[in-house]
């Protein structure tokens, strides 16, 4: 057990942590040169299109040092704000890690949390300096911004490529002499902290988890402490590059159980296993739950699959703990969950593994936040969810989440900046110079505002430079309206949007032109309104047909048209029926993708 | 009973509205008829010996064929096939071929059938659609033909035409009905996607058509016909009465035809083929002996689909009955279910089993037909 290091690599996003653990992995052996792809560990086809870690990724490494063999249990996080939940659960699985700066950008918002996140956990922090191939490296200066940080010394960080494999050989010896090796009783009754899981269709639920006492065998009679269903180990093994089965587990180490159970729900992340026969005294504390920050409606396209998505959402929750979600019903769509979402890119990631590992083809409405209601009569009222507004007359006052921001930024896009957080109704807090041309800014800004697309907006204003990252402050007071879509003056609940009076009229407006581009022309004239209300605030009209048939229908023209109305047939059944307007399902799409 | 149809892949001009196969040259006549004469020895089995009932030239413009070539191909044709002896033989010909001299060898060589491509009277229209004749030449040739005997006449018009004012196609029809035309093909002028038409539509050079006003032109050419005693027997086509294209009906009905030349297509009761697009590598293939064409072997649900399609677009209707014998009862109910919602809203009627469309229903016959289809899989 003394020869075991359990560490992860953090960073703000795109700062290089999977290429190091690329380096890791090939360094110590870990991966064959027939294996070997760039980020190996990003092994979903979203991670590798988009380029981006999304899941934190376990693998186990051997390795030499003078003389003596040890085992690296590395986890590789992800950099993006939308997934810092991943990363607090590798942290709780680890003494040590690595912290990645990009010597072109610096430290950065994610730097920063990540970084105090693995201080809350007594981590051992090592600073890494990466990317030092790259000209426009600024290793002296970063250098600065990290010994501020850490209070470390200058000779502490290590320089490193990445990319050139600088430097790794260094990282390795630090690992082993820093990081200090896992603690526990050998001796004492198992307990396991269950830090991730997945659903595979062969094998049912695995589940990850890091041994803080005791060991676990295969054929072992276990208990998850939270849930008190029982198992027998079927399989416990490591994490390599594949799972590979062993007899035992032993105190310190990252590894797997599959132990045939049934149902998704059975396994909560931040669980303790155990023994039946000699049982821990305690569990180990597990995760915080995760609160989340937007909401939306998920429905199948396929109104027959509802019961089936319960089942993806579930299963998808075994792989993704900050993923919440519960039942409700739309009279435009039928049945579906309004679930909860870390942020808008957590929300496009959920909706693009349902489609991509469980096949269901989905539907989201207008996603919003969670905003508190007064009653009259004395009640506070959580309400994400349009229907779940009350009646204006029953609302006393309404009050909307606030966050607080903070942005690090080259001096030179601090005026635009600062225009976008006034523009999304935004006080400036404080604003301090980090060094002569690096800013950090801090504003209260309505986290509504934030969901939406702040930070694609800060992305582009500064070229990239700013980096972002927010934490709740609580409350104040909101002017919120329901705003209404209504299609031949049928409201139709799934497009209703929660959102503040002030951007009521633009949302609108933009919806109804939206709507009219994607709702075909039908047998009768579509009007869409959007209202808060009874009050009409936008209007466009979809002028019907007049006629739909083909002038000409000889020999040679009809195979071309039978395929050409089938096609259509074909679409009209992705239509969904709303009072008397037929509704295309990428019309609900292209909505969400307003970019107001 | 089956037809045979030839495609005469050549133009005087191309229109810029056509999204038929040909070109504007004559350079390849020799090349297309070589190709077209081993096609139909290729094809001798494809009708299984049916007695040939009509035969159509199509295209293109057959009417700029010399009377030898025309006499050429219907001669190769009657050796190979059995031509009925009253087979109807149609020429499709546009105004300007149409002469004293060329209509006498047509009935000498057989044909007796004259399909006119009009358009128009409306010289303005003419120049829309970059037609290369004038309204008194397409007024002359019609006279002309009628002079000639070709009492079996049909006249092709487009409306919807943007400079198509309604009263001047009052008077295109008032126009033939007084001559007595007795079958006649009127067309909304549609826009073809990828046609020069659509890309001068699209780069705004040229106004397109208005909706609105194909759809009171049809109204009015169903009224203004039907009162003159015409049968509107299809979409597109009216016709005094018996006068009807027995070719294209042949269409409508299912019968087998056999569709020659480059781009023709052929229908065998079980599958539809179409030759390839193009007269060199057409010529290319039948030459080398290889396939020339395309082959789709329909499914029963494609069949029925056809069937559905088609026959709505007629006067004759889709039957239950023959719904039930070709596809099943569980076709046969299917399909009386779907049309239910259609007969309440005024868009089809029913009678003794024959469902037909009203002339709200002919309006949207697309999507009437398509909400009939049965799904593919
Ligand atoms: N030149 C150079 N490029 C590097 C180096 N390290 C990483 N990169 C590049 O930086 C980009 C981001 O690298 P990743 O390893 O995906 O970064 P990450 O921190 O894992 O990103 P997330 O997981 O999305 O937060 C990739 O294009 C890498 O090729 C380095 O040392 N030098
Ligand atoms: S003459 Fe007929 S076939 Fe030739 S281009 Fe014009 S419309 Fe097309
Ligand atoms: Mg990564």
């Amino acid at each position: 057990m003394k020869n075991i290091r359990n560490f992860c690599i953090i960073a703000h996003i795109d700062h290089g942590k999977s290429t190091l653990a690329d380096r890791l992995l090939e360094t110590t052996g870990a991966i064959s040169e027939r294996d070997y792809q760039n980020q190996v560990l990003d092994d979903m086809d979203l991670e590798r299109e988009r380029g981006i870690t999304i899941k934190s990724h376990a693998i186990q490494m051997d390795y030499k040092q003078e003389g003596q063999d040890y085992v690296l249990n590395l986890i590789d996080t992800p950099g993006h704000v939308d997934f810092s939940y991943e990363v607090s659960r590798a942290i709780a699985a680890c003494e040590g890690a690595l912290l990645v700066v990009d010597a072109t950008q610096g430290i950065q918002a994610q730097t920063i949390s990540n970084l105090y996140l693995a201080i809350d956990h007594n981590l051992t922090i090592i600073p890494v300096l990466n990317k030092i191939d790259m000209d426009a490296a600024m290793i002296e200066e970063v250098k600065d911004q990290i010994v501020d940080l850490l209070g470390c010394d200058r000779e502490e960080i290590i320089e490193a490529s990445a990319k050139t494999g600088f430097g790794i050989d260094r990282i390795l010896v630090e690992i082993v002499n820093k990081i200090p090796a896992p603690k526990g009783d050998p001796e004492a009754p198992l307990q396991a902290l269950i830090f991730d899981s997945l659903y595979n269709s062969f094998r049912g639920v695995i589940a990850y988890f890091r041994i803080f006492n005791g060991s676990i065998s295969k054929g072992d009679h276990v208990k998850f402490n939270a849930t008190g269903m029982e198992y027998h180990a079927d399989e416990v093994g490591i994490l390599r590059l594949k799972q590979e089965p062993r007899n035992a587990v032993f105190t310190g180490d990252v590894g797997y159980i599959i132990s045939g159970i049934k149902s998704s729900k059975e396994v909560q992340v931040g669980d303790t296993i155990t023994h039946v026969g000699d049982p821990c005294k305690q569990a180990i504390e597990g995760f915080r739950p995760v609160k989340p920050m937007v909401f939306a409606g998920i429905y199948p396209t396929d109104a027959d699959d509802y019961e089936e998505l319960r089942n993806s959402l579930e299963r998808l929750k075994l792989n993704d703990a900050s993923l919440s979600f519960e039942p409700e019903a739309s009279a435009a769509l039928g049945f579906g969950f309004r679930c909860g979402f870390l942020g808008l890119l957590h929300m496009e990631i959920i909706q693009e593994r349902l489609d991509r590992e469980f096949d269901m083809n989905v539907i989201n409405t207008v996603p919003n936040v969670s905003y508190k209601v007064f009653t009259n009569k004395g009640d506070v009222l959580d309400v994400y969810n349009p229907s779940g507004l009350p009646e204006p007359n029953y609302i006393e006052h309404i009050e909307e989440p606030y966050i607080t921001a903070n942005i690090i930024t080259k001096a030179e896009y601090i005026g635009p900046i600062i225009k976008l957080c006034m523009d999304k109704r935004g006080t400036l807090k404080n604003q301090v110079y980090l060094t002569t041309d690096r800013i950090e800014l801090t504003a209260d800004i309505p986290l509504g505002e934030i969901v939406f697309d702040f930070y694609d907006k800060l992305k582009s204003i500064s070229k990239g430079y700013a980096s972002f990252d927010y934490h709740p402050i609580g409350y104040q007071n909101a002017d919120l309206v329901k705003l209404d879509i209504l299609l031949n003056g049928e409201i139709v609940d799934a497009l209703s949007a929660l959102i503040t009076r002030n951007n009521a009229y633009e949302f609108g407006r933009k919806f109804c032109e939206k709507l009219k581009e994607f709702i075909p022309r039908q047998q009768y004239d579509v009007a869409i309104q959007a209202a808060i209300g009874a009050k009409i605030i936008a209007r466009e009209t979809v002028k019907a047909v007049r006629k739909d048939v083909t002038a000409k229908c000889y020999g040679g023209d009809i195979t071309r048209k039978r395929k050409l109305l089938e096609k259509q047939k074909k679409g009209k059944k992705r239509m969904r029926q709303i009072g008397n307007v037929e509704v295309p399902q990428k019309a609900f799409l292209a909505v969400l993708k307003l970019d107001s | 009973m089956a037809g045979i149809y030839l495609h005469i892949p050549f133009c005087k001009s191309k229109c810029p509205y056509c999204n038929f196969f040909s070109v504007a040259s004559l350079k390849s006549v020799n090349e297309f008829l070589g190709a077209l004469y081993l096609e139909i020895n290729s094809q001798k089995d494809y009708l299984d010996d049916q007695e040939v009932k009509t035969i159509y030239f199509g295209g293109g413009t057959p009417s700029l064929l010399k009377l030898s070539e025309i006499n050429g191909i219907l001669e190769k044709i009657r050796t190979v096939f059995s031509v009925g002896k009253a087979a109807e033989i149609t020429l499709e010909a546009n105004p300007d071929d149409i002469t004293a001299e060329h209509l006498q060898e047509w009935l000498k060589a057989g044909i007796n059938r004259l399909s006119i491509g009009i358009q128009s009277f409306n010289d303005a229209d003419l120049k829309y659609l970059r037609r290369i004749h004038t309204g008194e030449q397409a007024e002359r040739s019609i006279r002309l033909a009628l002079d000639h005997g070709f009492s079996d006449l049909s006249v092709d018009f487009i409306y919807g035409i943007p400079t198509l004012s309604d009263r001047a196609f009052a008077f295109n029809l008032e126009k033939v009905v007084a001559l007595k035309v007795p079958h006649i093909s009127a067309y909304s002028l549609t826009i073809e996607p990828k046609t020069l038409m659509d890309v001068m539509i699209r780069k705004n050079q040229l106004p397109g058509p208005e909706e609105e006003q194909s759809v009171s032109q049809f109204l009015f050419l169903m009224q203004y016909l039907g009162s003159n005693n015409y049968e509107h027997y299809e979409i597109s086509n009216f016709c005094l009465p018996g006068s009807y294209s027995k070719h294209n009906s042949s269409y409508w009905k299912g019968d087998h035809y056999l569709g020659l030349g480059p781009s023709a297509h052929s229908f065998n009761g079980v599958s539809r083929q179409w030759n390839i697009s193009s007269i060199n590598q057409y010529s290319g293939l039948i030459d080398a002996g290889k396939p020339h064409f395309e082959t789709e072997l329909l499914t029963p649900i494609q069949l029925y689909n056809e069937y559905v399609m088609v026959s709505l677009r007629t006067m004759w209707g889709a039957g239950l009955d023959h719904i039930q014998t070709a596809f099943g009862e569980g076709v046969a109910s299917y399909f009386r279910s779907r049309a239910t919602q259609h007969i309440n809203n005024n868009e089809m009627h029913e009678n003794a089993g024959l469902f037909r469309l009203t002339d709200k229903g002919k309006l949207f016959a697309d999507k009437i037909s398509s909400d009939l289809f049965l799904d593919n899989d």
